[in-house]
């Protein structure tokens, strides 16, 4: 690996044109004497950083921002109109999976055509095609037409393609989320493959939770325009704090209910009591939801629900539950949730609202994302990824010692999830050779941190 | 050899995308292959009914060959024809029908262009070798001049590579392109002598100098007179034909090269 950047981007600018009667047609030039008439739009304006060879870098900012624009760049898929780009090495870029699959040959003939797209010679396709079938998890149907795979199938071979090219350079465009969750586990392994190997991915991602964990460092564009580059987190901290309103907007699709109650607005409260749209792992916090009543409601039950980006219910708490139900709600007020440690790990996530009778039959009112936040890594730290933590505590001890008088520990160890216990494995090598040398047993191996 | 890698890697694209081109084809359709041959022959037979039989165009005598067929004659100029005019609709579309790829994955965009005129390339050497099987059959012993057939293949291939790059990007610019093009074929056809020997023209043009050297002067009517004398008459080609086909080829390739060279750029906000 050389020491330089891998990818230099000065003084980028990249201009597109807006059509305004657009019709192409020789005619029409030879009318106007010209093509047609258009606006010019810049998608990027004088955008200069570096990304150092070896790195993982994030682009981040809203829609239409020039994130995908810079990537393309990069690719070289796009000519700027100012500036340069200079890549070191070979680049591969994962824009869209499956590019230039013919949908009448097979998968083995369009492994080979795609490979040959994305610039890999027959000799290394031949030599990595194996792989390529075994990762996308295909050997029974590739020599079938594509065209009778289902989409996951396809995105799965187009992913494994262009996973295998081999680039010293890599560009992301938001296609990790493709396949079930076994074939993302396998993803996440390949790219945590390539950062070991040294190799340069830059990343365009919404996902801020899991960027800030994958990347080094990150850029944050706003309308074509460069706002901050540098760490990750700090960029993203930054991003955030930008976004002052992180609410998702209210629409008729996210509200239902009979409306006798409604839940007007929801707030993320830090430890401070501070309306915050983010918190790390392990933090106090509070959920408050401002509610408005119309009319008096009998014994209202209010409940909260937790749904990660994927729509996956996460918790579900209800004032039910803890037997709280207040008996008449008549005028507006709040209704607190108080989270004494925050148990979910880095990613975004969605709360929702409701308020139903006591029978849980009708619903006044159910507010569906009623807020979106982001969760930053914190205490505890858990590099596998996942939703939530169980904050287990360790414990390693040989079999020929005996239990030391906290069996509960040992249990967590147990229960811990098979990442953690092939970790947790190395760990225990680790705590013999001490206890050899010491003579006393391991008690109580703290927590991973990567 | 490092330095070469990239052109190696850009060889076996060019090798997957024509294979692409080919294999998709006749894909599905029972005939497959077939229908590669049976589209000229279907031709071949409509127009000799109507030319031989009912226009009654005189059919030229092969000179050495003595072979005096029109089938055989008008396959020998309508092969090489029928790639043309496949070779630059195909090549003009090659880069809007795969506009998708285009837009997300950086690769030599001419590749395409090479793609499609390359899988036509091959499919005339298929159709000229079932047409010098009939030759032989009937006579003509045209294998010692195969060799020298295969080097008109190459050059007309890159004759034709030259003007669909052409059209292809400026295609790109102006969608009516296609069916201006469709036009200019058809004209096109009837002025080059596929259907008709070149004396009869020659002799309708002789008080028209002007038009006759227009006629002369296209390269299709000259890449015609050297198939028919290398597979009908059974001969080496004039001279003056083969200077004028590998000057129109090199004009076609250095025109296209340029043009496309110009507009590539621009080729993924366009499409």
């Amino acid at each position: 690996m050389s020491d330089g950047p891998a990818v230099v981007v000065e003084e980028l600018s990249k201009r597109f044109r807006i059509y305004h009667d657009r019709n192409q047609s020789l005619k029409a030039a030879a009318m106007r004497g010209r093509r047609a008439r258009y606006e010019e739009f810049w998608a990027l304006d004088d955008v200069s950083f570096e990304v150092p060879t070896g790195t993982t870098f994030g682009l981040i900012g809203t829609n239409g921002s020039g994130k995908s624009t810079l990537l393309k760049c990069m690719a070289k898929i796009l000519r700027p109109d100012k500036g340069s780009v200079t890549t070191t090495g070979k680049v591969s870029a994962l824009l869209e999976l499956g590019a230039g699959f013919h949908p009448e040959l097979s998968g083995r003939d369009n492994v080979f055509l795609n490979g040959a797209i994305l610039g890999m010679s027959q000799k290394d396709i031949q030599r990595r095609f194996d792989d390529i079938v075994d990762f996308a998890g295909l050997e029974r149907f590739i020599d079938t037409p594509v065209k009778n795979y289902s989409s996951g199938m396809y995105v799965r071979l187009g992913f494994s393609v262009a996973i295998n090219v081999d680039p010293d350079v890599l560009l992301v465009d938001e296609v990790l989320a493709v396949g079930d969750e076994q074939f993302q586990r396998r993803c996440a392994e390949k790219f945590a493959d390539l950062r070991a190997e040294g190799k340069t991915i830059v990343v365009v991602s919404h996902a801020l939770g899991a960027l800030q964990q994958m990347c080094d460092q990150a850029a944050w564009l706003d309308q074509g325009e460069l706002k901050k580059v540098g760490s990750a987190s700090s960029v993203v901290d930054s991003y955030l704090s930008s976004l002052q309103v992180n609410q998702v907007g209210e629409s008729d699709e996210t509200r239902s209910g009979t409306g006798e109650i409604r839940v007007v607005k929801v707030e993320l409260l830090d430890g401070a009591g501070q309306p915050t749209t983010t918190a790390r792992t392990g933090d106090r916090v509070t959920i408050r939801c401002h509610y408005d009543a119309h009319e008096p409601v009998r014994r209202p039950v209010f409940g909260i629900a937790v749904h990660s980006m994927d729509g996956v219910l996460l918790t579900g708490p209800n004032l039910k539950d803890v037997g709280q139900i207040p008996d008449v709600i008549d005028r507006p007020g709040t209704v607190d949730v108080i989270v004494e440690r925050l148990m979910l790990l880095p990613g975004t996530y969605d709360i929702a609202t409701g308020v139903a009778d006591d029978a849980l039959l009708h619903v006044h009112d159910h507010w569906h994302k009623a807020l979106r936040f982001d969760v930053l890594p914190g205490t505890p730290r858990e590099a596998v990824g996942g939703v939530f933590s169980m904050d287990a505590a360790w414990s390693v001890l040989p079999d020929d010692v005996e239990a030391d008088p906290a069996p509960k520990r040992a249990k967590a160890a147990k229960v811990a999830n098979a990442a953690k216990v092939a970790k947790a494995a190395k760990v225990a090598k680790a705590a013999k050779v001490a206890q050899a040398a010491k003579g006393t047993p391991a008690k109580r191996a703290s927590q991973t941190r990567p | 050899m490092p330095a070469f890698a990239p052109l190696r890697t850009h060889r076996d694209l060019l090798a997957n995308l024509t294979l692409r081109e080919l294999r998709g084809k006749y894909k599905r359709s029972a005939l497959g292959w077939a229908w590669s041959l049976l589209n000229p022959l279907a031709t071949m037979l409509i127009f000799t009914v109507v030319f031989r039989f009912i226009l009654r165009v005189p059919v030229p005598v092969g000179d050495p060959s003595d072979l005096q067929v029109f089938a055989f004659f008008l396959l020998c100029g309508l092969l090489p024809w029928n790639f043309l005019a496949s070779g630059l609709a195909g090549g003009m579309g090659s880069l809007i029908g795969n506009a998708n790829l285009i837009k997300k994955v950086y690769f030599p965009r001419a590749l395409l262009v090479g793609a499609s005129t390359g899988a036509l390339g091959i499919a005339l050497i298929i159709e000229l070798s079932v047409l010098v099987v009939a030759l032989l059959i009937v006579g003509n012993m045209v294998l010692p001049w195969l060799p020298v057939v295969v080097v008109f293949v190459g050059l007309q291939t890159l004759f034709v590579f030259g003007v669909a790059m052409l059209l292809a990007v400026v295609a790109v610019y102006f969608r009516d392109m296609e069916h201006l093009m469709s036009i200019v074929l058809q004209l096109w056809f009837y002025a080059t002598p596929i259907i008709y020997p070149i004396s009869e023209a020659r002799d309708a043009l002789s008080d028209q100098p002007t038009l006759r050297w227009l006629y002369e002067a296209n390269p299709m009517t000259r890449f015609l007179s050297i198939y028919r004398d290398l597979l009908y008459n059974v001969r080496g080609p004039k001279l003056s034909d083969v200077v004028a086909v590998v000057a129109a080829t090199a004009v076609s390739l250095v025109v296209g090269s340029f043009v496309f060279w110009k507009l590539e750029p621009r080729l993924a906000e366009e499409l």
